[in-house]
């Protein structure tokens, strides 16, 4: 082996195997995450070190089979055979096995044996077997597959030096003692394969066909090719070599089914022949299937009646500790924030720079620092629910509900997290693996509605649409409706979606209900502390980006025209285009003094003359300019120039158009917790001043009639106007595409839908 | 002769036939689902569909039009 070059080992197993903590348990804390251009599989990689050597350690997705049928399953397949561009050809293939489901674990074994790279097999969870009184002679099953297998149980770190140890001798090529001869070498004439012989007639067609695709081609694809009907190698290869080959797969397909090796029944048989063969002798269980625990739950948890009651009750409590758990915590982000950004205020001279660092990146900061305990959240508890087995029932539970809009049972739990915030329910979207089924999932959870609406709901029902005169269900049942727009609009959108761009295969649902365990704490810590660190890393940028850009647009120009009220101690020459925020600044320390000397009124009139500053800065602000601009299109739907440059400010997220409605009408900034904890919301002054609001070019006329709330509010409920979710959408999906395409159905059902309102509520107004 | 979707909870099947050969079909004999091997409907869910089987030492959940395409002889 060459001295430049560390050894590579790569790790394959069947889902549910303890893979991941096999990698955990071998590679250490060290783990950076591999990617592959146009796919959105991701491979865990880390370093394992065995006596004094290092190794590369890949972690392959969880797989049933190496027979790709997307270019997500081709990574795999690539990576196993040094093909995918940027990684080393593995040395060693270490194949974790379920000791009490070994036969089929050892199917994709027997795959992993064709790759003509040393196997070592990793016999995992034998205490499960054993408590299922299934007994495993391991160096029997050895000395007849033909390599190492090794005992460890991952979850105790048990038999992982052995294991160590028998990688380091197989990339070395040399046998362990008492362990059989590692497979043959590879050098550079290709090797021997190991592994099940097939029939001879189906070895003749492969051996026929290795000429016409080119001597470089891995047998180990060629097989493929035959053997997967409307496979991954299938379609690329036809899409290369054009429909001859086709014809001459199906050729090849027909002679087989003739002489009794029909494809794809001659690898399953073939291949399930071999594994009884080599087992026999080695496994000894007992004549009649014990009652297992997994029996006993299962009779519970799958049941009609109860299972869906406890499931509905847990579901109740994964939304219920997103949606409130994390509250305080989130409030103490915002507190913490405010309090940093005074204190900051009062060390940093005065200037654009300082407006930059509190205004744009503070803000922006916090605002991708407060998702953290929901993220965190939402994973703990999928974290459990996957590592002890149950992840698979809920979806068995929900999957018809699911399946009559095109998805699957594993949508629901992203798509309820989502009714939380979109953000921790589109990374939970990873528990999908097929990958239409998953884009559709994010693309509609957006539309659920997520808990940064509350405040505008609360605002604009509170000030408008509850009180004396209005009958006391109104505000509950609007704010009802609300929430069924979303879920209501969700599922045709996704059958939509599901039959149009994303048409595709029907995905196979088959899906395993693995064994119920005790979930590993070390596993749970690790997935919140990964799912945390990812949003920050690859999100959090795009969000504070998106936040400086929109404070940008509000802070510029700063010079307005010529002060109409110049500011009181200096004279009239040097008032003139002296920018907002010198004069803002300057308004704040007489306001100050004043409130120093215990002067009340004079304080609050300073407060006053700051907010009318601020509302006139920001309308005059290039954003404020746009809204303007583009009233002409938010006119039908009841909106004057304020509400559509709030809207547009609302762009980082939709809590944002309280704060921007709050300047606009010269109440200064407001915070949307104190929304929240209003008592009575339709006496906050700003909801007064919005009841008070008049158009620009008829200030009799009241902006805000009830039409126009309806309107905001479901552009609200729909709109997409949260740069979080665009930017998370973006890290999942690795594509421009799928966030921009979002964001510009939402916004065009948002503006549909505030448009129809606006003149429905007109027509029944009269 | 019926097929796996009309069997009841507690009952089972031995293969008979295993209708296709596309991806689905290959999935369902990956997992070991093959002509001779023996079946279990352990559960339905809430809905009636999907169904829980156990294959040997595995329990897999089968959509009805899946189970529907495997071929089973009452034992």
């Amino acid at each position: 082996m060459g001295s430049e070059k560390q050894a590579t080992v790569a790790l394959v197993g069947n889902p549910n195997t303890g893979k991941t903590t096999l990698f955990n348990a071998l590679s250490g804390l060290r783990q950076r995450v591999g990617n592959y251009p146009g796919v959105t599989v991701e491979t865990k990689k880390g370093q394992m070190s065995c006596g004094g050597q290092k190794f590369d350690l890949i972690d392959l997705p969880g797989t049933y089979s190496l027979s790709p049928r997307s270019p997500d399953e081709m990574v795999a397949v690539d990576v196993l055979l040094g093909r995918q561009a940027g990684e080393h050809r593995p040395d060693v293939v270490l194949s974790i096995v379920d000791a009490s489901n070994l036969e089929r674990n050892l199917y994709l074994t027997t795959q992993a044996l064709e790759l003509g790279v040393p196997v070592v097999i990793a016999l995992n969870m034998m205490d499960v077997a054993e408590a299922q009184g299934i007994r495993i002679h391991v160096e029997r099953l050895s000395r007849q597959i033909g390599v190492p297998v090794v005992a460890i149980q991952a979850n105790k770190r048990k038999g992982l030096d052995a294991l160590r140890e028998a990688v380091v001798a197989a990339s070395e090529r040399r046998a362990l003692p008492g362990v059989v001869e590692p497979c043959p070498a590879v050098g550079d004439v290709a090797p021997p394969h190991a592994g099940p012989p097939f029939p001879e007639a189906f070895e003749r067609e492969i051996r026929a066909l290795h000429p016409l695709l080119g001597e470089e081609v891995p047998p180990f694809l060629i097989r493929r090719f035959v053997l997967d009907v409307g496979g991954w190698t299938e379609r690329k290869w036809v899409a290369q070599y054009g429909e001859k080959i086709r014809r001459q797969v199906q050729e090849v397909r027909e002679r087989l089914a003739a002489c009794d090796c029909a494809v794809p029944a001659v690898e399953a048989r073939t291949r399930y022949r071999w594994i009884r063969e080599v087992t026999s002798g080695c496994v000894e269980r007992p004549a009649v299937r014990p009652v297992t625990w997994t029996d006993r739950i299962d009779r519970v948890l799958t049941h009609k009646v109860w299972g869906t009651l406890l499931f509905l009750a847990l579901m109740f409590l994964v939304f219920q500790s997103i949606f409130t758990w994390s509250r305080p915590v989130m409030k103490a982000i915002g507190d913490g924030k405010g309090a940093l950004s005074d204190w900051l205020r009062g060390w940093l001279a005065s200037g654009p720079l300082t407006d930059l660092l509190l205004g744009g990146v503070l803000e922006g900061v916090g605002a991708v620092v407060v998702f953290l305990p929901q993220i965190v959240i939402l994973f703990a508890f999928i974290a459990v629910l996957e590592d002890c087995g149950y992840m698979a029932r809920a979806a068995f539970l929900m999957d018809k509900l699911m399946s009559r809009c095109g998805l699957s049972g594993k949508s629901f739990i992203p798509l309820l997290s989502s009714v939380a915030c979109a953000v921790p329910g589109i990374m939970a979207t990873r528990v999908i693996e097929n990958r239409r089924d998953r884009l559709a999932t994010i693309l509609v959870a957006p539309l659920m509605s997520c808990s940064a609406r509350l405040p505008i709901y609360i605002l604009l029902i509170g000030a408008f649409l509850s009180g004396p005169g209005y009958p006391w269900w109104l505000p509950g049942a609007v704010m009802f409706a609300l929430y069924a727009l979303g879920l209501l609009l969700a599922p045709p959108i996704a059958l939509l979606l599901k039959r149009t761009l994303l048409r595709g295969e029907t995905p196979v649902f088959v899906m395993e209900m693995p064994l119920y365990k005790v979930p590993s704490l070390r596993l749970v810590v690790r997935r919140m502390i990964d799912s945390g660190w990812a949003f920050l890393r690859r999100a959090g940028t795009l969000i504070l980006a998106s936040m400086v850009v929109v404070w940008a647009l509000l802070y510029f120009p700063r010079e307005g025209p010529a002060s109409a009220s110049p500011p009181s101690e200096s004279g009239p020459i040097e008032a003139i285009r002296l920018p907002y925020d010198v004069r803002l600044d300057q308004l704040r320390s007489e306001r100050d003094d004043l409130k120093e000397r215990g002067d009340e009124t004079g304080s609050e009139a300073k407060e006053l003359e700051m907010n009318a500053l601020n509302a006139e800065w920001k309308r005059q602000s290039y954003l404020g300019r746009v809204g303007k601009a583009i009233e002409p299109i938010v006119r039908p739907l009841g909106w004057d120039w304020k509400i559509g440059m709030a809207a547009l400010a609302s762009f980082p997220a939709r809590e944002v158009v309280i704060g921007t409605l709050g300047i606009i009408y010269s109440e200064g900034e407001q915070d949307s917790e104190t929304i929240r904890e209003a008592k009575n919301v339709s006496d906050l002054r700003l909801a007064v001043a919005m009841r008070k609001a008049g158009w620009d070019d008829d200030p009799n006329r009241r902006v805000f009639t009830i039409p126009t709330v309806l309107s905001l509010l479901v552009f609200f409920a729909l709109c997409c106007q949260c740069a979080s979710t665009l930017a998370v959408i973006k890290r999942e999906t690795r594509s421009w595409r799928w966030p921009a395409f979002t964001f510009v159905y939402m916004t065009a059902l948002a503006y549909v839908g505030a448009l129809l309102t606006y003149q429905i509520g007109l027509w029944v107004c009269g | 002769m019926t097929t796996l979707d009309t069997l009841r909870p507690g009952q089972r099947g031995r293969i008979t036939n295993l209708v296709g050969n596309d991806g689905l079909a290959q999935r369902l004999m990956e997992l070991g689902m093959f002509v001779g091997e023996e079946v279990e409907v352990v559960a339905l869910a809430p809905l009636g569909d999907p169904l829980e089987v156990r294959l040997g030492d595995s329990r897999l959940s089968l959509r009805r039009t899946e189970a529907s395409r495997i071929q089973v002889t009452l034992s």
